[in-house]
């Protein structure tokens, strides 16, 4: 037995057993790209501002909820916006909305309940507005115990951030970017019409960037 | 045998308590039990019916007879206390008959139970029904039954009166938790549940503490509820050391769900609310539920209401539409104006030229009230983010988010 598959051993690790099952965005192109979000597994979006990762989670969420599982987001900055959610297809009555007071330890605490209370599709964690600072001093522990919390689950634990935090307990590792915004209508009188995104998968393997098109609601 | 008590207004049930603790109320009024098991206690049916009638006093009517209808009926008809009375003499309107039972049985000369008794089966009941015959069997004597047991309605409540005053919550819980095991056991044997729990805790001061959980489901799990209790006595603590407590559970029919099979597992409703309430132990309780569209212009058109997630009856089409995040609270900002239309913003985060801008959209509403708002908004672009601004009447600018 080599070092490796040894080890995996004594921790009880077992590649074999562990299921590859996934659940499709929503997003036909990131669908083909990266194969849906694995369940019993952390999933990281990155992105800057209007880079689209809300809109790739609430397409998530809508996918979840769409298959009449519970989900949950946990708002770090009370960020969250139910209307443009429901007009993604969000079923808002099979949403648990958690709102932490930009306390970023209340937010990574209620995320450990929701994953050992069990029973969730989605969870959500929102850590985009949290300071460098603060995403620098989350313990690593905390990857590995929500690792080690979804695993086995059909839950999915998806993290949205501005930089890459869970890094190597993430699964998936999406990098969001806004290509251009949508603008049509005389010079003057402009209207916002939508805006496309490009997906590209950092992790489990780098791939090419897709176009993704969200258009605005209502 | 059995014996009936009948009378109008007295407290019949503490009378047959004193004899037997399985007893019919058969109606208000009117109590009948079984004495077989009495004789060896009080010896003849007349030295039990003496007995009852000593326990009784005056004013109740007592009858002993073969069959409880028998008892019933002699108890309704004679006065004092009699045993195996002889019922075919009574009037025929002794029986519950009905009316026009009644006036075709006087027509053919019917008067007494006797008269009736003999009248043949086989044409009355081609005559009455099958009503008939059963009124006959009672003129007979000759319907046996079973008594249908009277029990008083169950109460889910208990109280603890404490020799020392408590003053830590530890000690606390263990007694709750000895009422709530009690009474989740009460609620099981009766195929009930509670989804609404009580405590009273009476304090050194002479004042009561109380607490109302409403439960979203029922639940009969004594540690679960336990926990809920728990968490709500750590959340709003009495402001003096305990005396005695009381729990007091509202039974309500237990929760039934068809679960699907092609259906994904969702949280059990009782951990959910669990650990709802320890989420809730964190954020407040304001702050975790479910989000709710309100139909109004308003800005932010939803609220969030305390309650569990549940299965929506038909999801909604997915569709790829543009997300909206709030900065919370608004970023105050500084903008340029160049023609009316926004041309350069600073603010925290958000700073540079702007390369597109759309509005200004105006909104107003609730003019008449407090919550009043009114403002300008523009959707801007600067340097590849989106956000959306809006200006107060006052003149000061906010950036309210970026569409992301």
């Amino acid at each position: 037995m080599n070092p490796t598959a040894a080890f995996s051993a004594i921790l009880g690790f077992r590649p074999e057993a562990r299921i590859h099952e996934t659940l499709p965005s929503g997003l036909a192109a990131l669908d083909e790209l990266s194969g849906g979000f694995p369940r019993g597994a952390i999933s990281e979006i990155l992105g800057p501002d209007s880079s689209g990762r809300t809109t790739m989670i609430h397409s998530l969420l809508a996918s979840a909820t769409s298959k009449f599982e519970i989900c949950a987001y946990v708002d770090t900055d009370d960020s969250f916006d139910p209307v443009t959610a429901a007009a993604s297809g969000v079923a808002l009555s099979q949403l648990l909305w958690v709102r932490c007071g930009h306390n970023a330890g209340h937010a990574l605490r209620i995320a450990d309940a929701l994953l050992h209370a069990g029973g969730f599709g989605v969870i959500v964690l929102d850590l985009c507005r949290i300071s460098p600072r603060v995403a620098n001093r989350i313990p690593i522990s905390y990857w590995y115990r929500f690792r080690r919390a979804v695993e086995n689950t059909p839950a999915i634990l998806a993290l949205l951030e501005k930089q890459p935090l869970a890094r190597s307990c993430a699964s998936l590792m999406l990098d969001m970017r806004c290509r251009k915004a949508i603008w049509k209508g005389a010079a003057g009188f402009e209207l916002l019409r939508g805006v496309e995104l490009e997906a590209a998968s950092r992790k489990p393997v780098r791939q090419a960037a897709v176009k993704l098109l969200a258009q605005m609601a209502g | 045998m059995f014996a009936c008590l009948h009378a109008p207004a007295t407290d019949l049930a503490k009378i047959a308590e004193a004899f037997t603790p399985w007893f019919e109320q058969t109606a208000p009024g009117t109590i009948v039990f079984e004495i077989d098991g009495l004789r060896q206690l009080y010896g003849s049916p007349q030295q039990i019916a003496d007995a009852i009638a000593r326990q009784a006093g005056a004013g109740v009517q007592i009858a002993i007879a073969e069959t409880a209808e028998s008892a019933i009926l002699a108890a309704h008809n004679f006065r004092g206390v009699q045993v195996r009375p002889r019922l075919d003499k009574l009037d025929i309107s002794s029986l519950p008959l009905p009316e026009e039972f009644a006036e075709i049985l006087e027509s053919w000369g019917i008067y007494t139970l006797e008269q009736f008794a003999e009248l043949p089966e086989t044409g009355l009941a081609e005559r009455f029904g099958e009503q008939g015959v059963y009124l006959q069997r009672l003129a007979r004597g000759a319907i046996d039954r079973p008594l249908r047991v009277f029990e008083p309605p169950p109460i889910y409540s208990d109280r603890i009166g404490l020799d020392h005053p408590v003053e830590l919550l530890e000690p606390l819980l263990f007694l709750i938790a000895r009422i709530l095991q009690d009474q989740c056991r009460k609620l099981e044997s009766h195929g009930m549940a509670t989804n609404r729990i009580g405590i009273t805790l009476e304090l050194d001061d002479k004042t009561e503490h109380r607490r109302t959980l409403d439960l979203p489901v029922a639940m009969r799990e004594s540690k679960t509820l336990l926990k809920l209790l728990q968490m709500d006595l750590e959340a709003h603590p009495p402001q003096s050391a305990i005396v005695a407590l009381s729990v007091d559970l509202k039974p309500v029919p237990p929760r039934t769900v068809q679960h699907g099979i092609f259906l994904p597992a969702t949280p059990a409703p009782d951990r959910l609310e669990l650990t709802l309430a320890r989420i809730r132990g964190i954020v407040g309780e304001d702050n975790a539920g479910v989000p709710e569209l309100i139909d109004t212009h308003h800005p932010h058109p939803f609220r969030l209401v305390a309650k569990q997630p549940e299965i929506a009856a038909r999801p909604a089409p997915v569709t790829s539409r543009q997300a909206f995040r709030y900065f919370r609270p608004p970023i105050a900002a500084s903008v340029d104006l160049h023609n009316d239309r926004p041309a350069r913003i600073r603010a925290s985060g958000v700073q540079g030229h702007i390369l597109n801008a759309s509005g200004p959209w105006r909104t107003s509403g609730n003019w008449w009230t407090a919550s009043q708002w009114n403002r300008d908004e523009w959707d801007i672009t600067v340097s590849e983010a989106l956000y959306r601004i809006y200006r107060e009447p006052d003149g000061r600018w906010f950036v309210e988010g970026t569409y992301d």
